[in-house]
């Protein structure tokens, strides 16, 4: 047995000096991007993570940083697998991290009540708990701009602008085809909710994580039922397979209707030409045109810096990764104001998070003119509740066919709130909120 | 020469059955306990919290597996979902019950995983090997589904996922939950495994274990020599399951602070038959080098690729970790197919000799 503690000191001196090696050189930050660029997610992952990583270093190579101050960026793989995501957070806590994106609701549920006793904000945008925004449960997580309730709520305003009104939902059913884990099980209570409000009937289609890329018999009971829409939570392989099943049983492609995560041009591209039609929710602009990306193109991918696929550069989850990143730069100058600092640490980072605010000029002045809806995030409010609109695919390119509207706020921040006190209820003693409010 | 036992004479029938009967042992024991209890204080907190608890954990699940698989002979691939049944019992009693000491709630958690364990080891009464290693798939699967479907058990959360309550014990000492520091959750980890390896060592050498290594080693002989099949198995699938079902709940409670259903899948299964493999089958020394193994070396490789100066992208070093493994994997098992734990034997023998290469 000794050697097998011979063997274990070694590492753990190994380790000790492998974790304390990357000392923070002077005038830097260090974030930590948890990415998949491996496994059945990897569809999805990929992009993302060369989003993010892309922008941060085209802010390092065009600005030398922020404010001088340089983000050094390394990723650690967690295959959006729970177990590896905890592990990562535990590295990127050690090695200092700003802020931790855990890209995935199951991650992110695992961290929410360490991020409060490590003073490390959560960012998760768009995705994991939807009773996050409140802001004086949550001080340490943030997921603006849009939670998913906010999401479920504006693809069933938008069913009902299709019908002719919400009324008109009376009767009709509507399929809700989901990744069984936390993130598709996530919209549930509010589609319920909706459901009893406007007498539709909500039929549940969940594909297991292992199944989700063989999904006939969750389509066979689709075609069986007959659904008027469908409602779409997928990520990973599980999104281009629900497309392709889609166009096998001949389902309507304009009344399928995707979460944005569903809206990668990959995964619309596995229905082949029998895909056009097919709509997914949006909160930024597709398409590599604005300035900042130009910058990015030129400075990034051109060096050789990047991994994208010149090809897929501007693509829709691309594109979500750049504004991933731009939340934690802009958050990152907020917070050297606020803290008169320019190397801040991660408690800064909570504070530049919440008092985040990037209006149009402000996305103009960044080189991304309306590149997403203007965003406001408060001591209260950390999610911004922004606004989204619909995509449709037409066969090669994602078009915008609605305006940007907003959720049906009136709806769900009732839910929010109770739904945050229940997860104070049942993870009691949940820490009452010791930040003061800085704005 | 150092390692030799000639001239320690035993004079008691209580010295001749000591589990360390070599002095030598003992003081390589002493040494090792010395070591773990002294690792909080000079590594950091990511050791503790990533690599020594996960460690020290699923080493246990790994004795609990090889009391059934390498002891009692019962192949099972259902290891993860009866550690997934310890976890949801002591997630279930630690909110009925708040006031209770958590250490005792988890120890009393794996009855109910032993009791699933016990219902689904009914078949190995009348199939073996591949057929009944079908059988604890089933088991897999159904309890997978089970976490999945019946709300009840994670108390009707909205996630699906369990979240560890603050417990405090032993004082006022804050045992679970994110405040909960590494340090208290590695002893009161490294606690529950000493003792209860302690027992299950005692088991396997005594009465019940070698019942199990009877029924293992040949069962008709076994019945004809007045075992009893139906309970040496079942007492083998209650024993490994009470055991995954401790280290289940030891993995939530203690180590991942939440879990999903997803959690306690089939990966989970298979790793921890892969490090009772690799470790040797029918060996809790073996368990604990199968666990250091799977569990340690991919960590090991991925933090410390980068820090020797290998600069490639994360995802590539994540597949170099996992091929380094496999490869590693088929090596030891071609240079020794019963396990580490044989090498360590083999390396003992020839310990004894030394420096002659015969005596």
């Amino acid at each position: 047995m000794s050697m097998l503690k011979l063997t274990t000191a070694a590492f753990a001196v190994a380790l000790a000096a492998g974790v304390a090696l990357p000392a923070q050189a002077e005038d830097s930050v260090y974030i930590q991007l948890p990415t998949y660029r491996t496994g059945p997610y990897a569809g999805s992952g990929i992009p993302i993570a060369n989003g993010m990583h892309d922008y941060l270093t085209m802010l390092n190579e065009r600005d030398g940083g922020i404010n001088g101050v340089k983000i050094n960026v390394d990723e650690c793989e967690t295959g959006y697998d729970t177990q590896k995501g905890v592990e990562c957070y535990e590295q990127a806590k050690a090695k200092g991290t700003l802020v931790f994106n855990p890209w995935s609701t199951g991650i992110t549920l695992q961290v929410i009540p360490k991020a409060s006793v490590d003073k490390i904000p959560v960012l998760s945008m768009a995705y994991g708990l939807s009773a996050a925004s409140q802001g004086d449960v949550f001080p340490w997580v943030f997921n603006p701009p849009m939670t998913y309730w906010d999401g479920a709520s504006g693809i069933i305003k938008y069913i009902g602008e299709q019908e002719g009104g919400l009324d008109k939902l009376k009767g009709k059913k509507i399929g809700y085809i989901f990744l069984d884990a936390g993130y598709g099980r996530e919209a549930i209570p509010l589609l319920e909710d909706l459901s009893k409000e406007y007498g539709f009937e909500m039929l549940q289609y969940p594909v297991a994580g292992k199944e989700m890329q063989n999904q006939s018999s969750q389509w066979l009971n689709v075609r069986r039922d007959k659904p008027d829409y469908m409602v779409m939570w997928g990520w990973g392989a599980m999104s281009p397979t629900a497309v392709k099943e889609a166009t096998k049983i001949r389902y309507p492609m304009d009344k399928f209707i995707g979460v944005w995560w569903s809206g990668g041009e990959d995964d619309a591209r596995a229905g082949g030409a029998a895909a056009k039609g097919y709509k997914t929710l949006n909160f930024n602009s597709v398409g590599p045109d604005k300035p900042a990306l130009q910058d990015i193109k030129k400075l990034v991918v051109d060096a050789g810096k990047s991994q994208v696929d010149p090809a897929k550069f501007g693509e829709n989850l691309y594109n979500r990764g750049v504004m991933n990143a731009v939340i934690m730069a802009e958050a990152i100058r907020v917070a050297q104001d606020k803290s008169g600092k320019t190397v801040i640490n991660s408690e800064d980072m909570r504070v530049g998070l919440e008092n985040l605010s990037i209006d149009a000029a402000r996305l103009e002045a960044i080189g991304l003119p309306e590149f997403f809806s203007p965003m406001q995030i408060s001591c209260k409010d950390h999610s911004g509740h922004t606004k989204m609109y619909v995509q449709e695919w037409d066969g090669e390119n994602w078009k915008q066919v609605s305006d940007w509207f907003e959720p049906m706020s009136d709806k769900v921040e009732p839910l929010l709130a109770a739904a945050a006190e229940e997860y104070k209820t049942s993870n009691a003693p949940w820490p009452a909120r010791a930040e003061a409010c800085a704005n | 020469m150092f390692y030799r036992e000639s001239g320690q004479y035993k004079t008691t029938y209580e010295s001749d059955q000591a589990i360390f009967p070599i002095r030598e042992d003992r003081i390589g024991i002493a040494i090792i306990m010395a070591m773990a209890l002294i690792t909080p204080f000079i590594a950091s907190e990511f050791i503790l919290a990533s690599i020594m608890i996960p460690f020290l954990i699923l080493a246990l699940g790994t004795i609990g597996l090889n009391v059934l698989t390498g002891y009692a002979g019962q192949l099972s691939l259902g290891t993860g979902a009866f550690m997934g049944a310890g976890a949801y019992a002591c997630y279930k009693l630690a909110t009925i019950f708040p006031d209770i000491n958590i250490v005792v709630l988890i120890l009393l958690s794996g009855v109910f995983s032993a009791g699933v364990g016990i219902l689904f080891g009914l078949p190995s009464l009348r199939i073996k090997g591949l057929y009944l290693a079908v059988t604890t798939l089933a088991a897999q699967f159904f309890l997978e589904w089970c976490f999945i479907r019946i709300p009840w058990l994670y108390n009707y959360n909205a996630s699906g996922a369990i979240e560890v309550p603050e417990r405090r014990g032993f004082g006022d000492l804050i045992l679970t939950g994110p405040s909960a520091t590494a340090t208290t959750r590695y002893y009161v980890v490294l606690a529950i495994v000493v003792v209860v390896t302690l027992v299950v060592k005692n088991l396997v050498r005594g009465r019940i274990g070698r019942q199990w290594m009877m029924i293992r080693d040949m069962d008709i002989a076994a019945e004809l020599m007045g075992v009893r099949p139906l309970w040496a198995k079942l007492s083998a699938f209650a024993v490994s399951s009470y055991l995954a079902g401790v280290a289940g709940a030891m993995f939530v409670f203690f180590y991942l602070g939440a879990a999903e259903p997803s959690s306690f899948g089939i990966s989970l299964s298979f790793q921890v038959l892969f490090m009772a493999i690799l470790g040797g089958l029918g060996s809790l020394v073996g368990s604990f080098f199968g666990a250091a193994f799977i569990w340690i070396l991919p960590i090991a490789l991925r933090v410390g690729l980068p820090a020797v100066g290998v600069d490639v992208g994360a995802e590539i070093i994540f597949q170099i970790a996992q091929m380094a493994v496999g490869a590693l994997i088929i090596f030891f098992l071609i240079a020794e197919p019963h396990g580490l734990a044989r090498l360590w034997a083999i390396g003992k023998e020839k310990l004894r000799v030394w420096p002659f290469p015969y005596a």
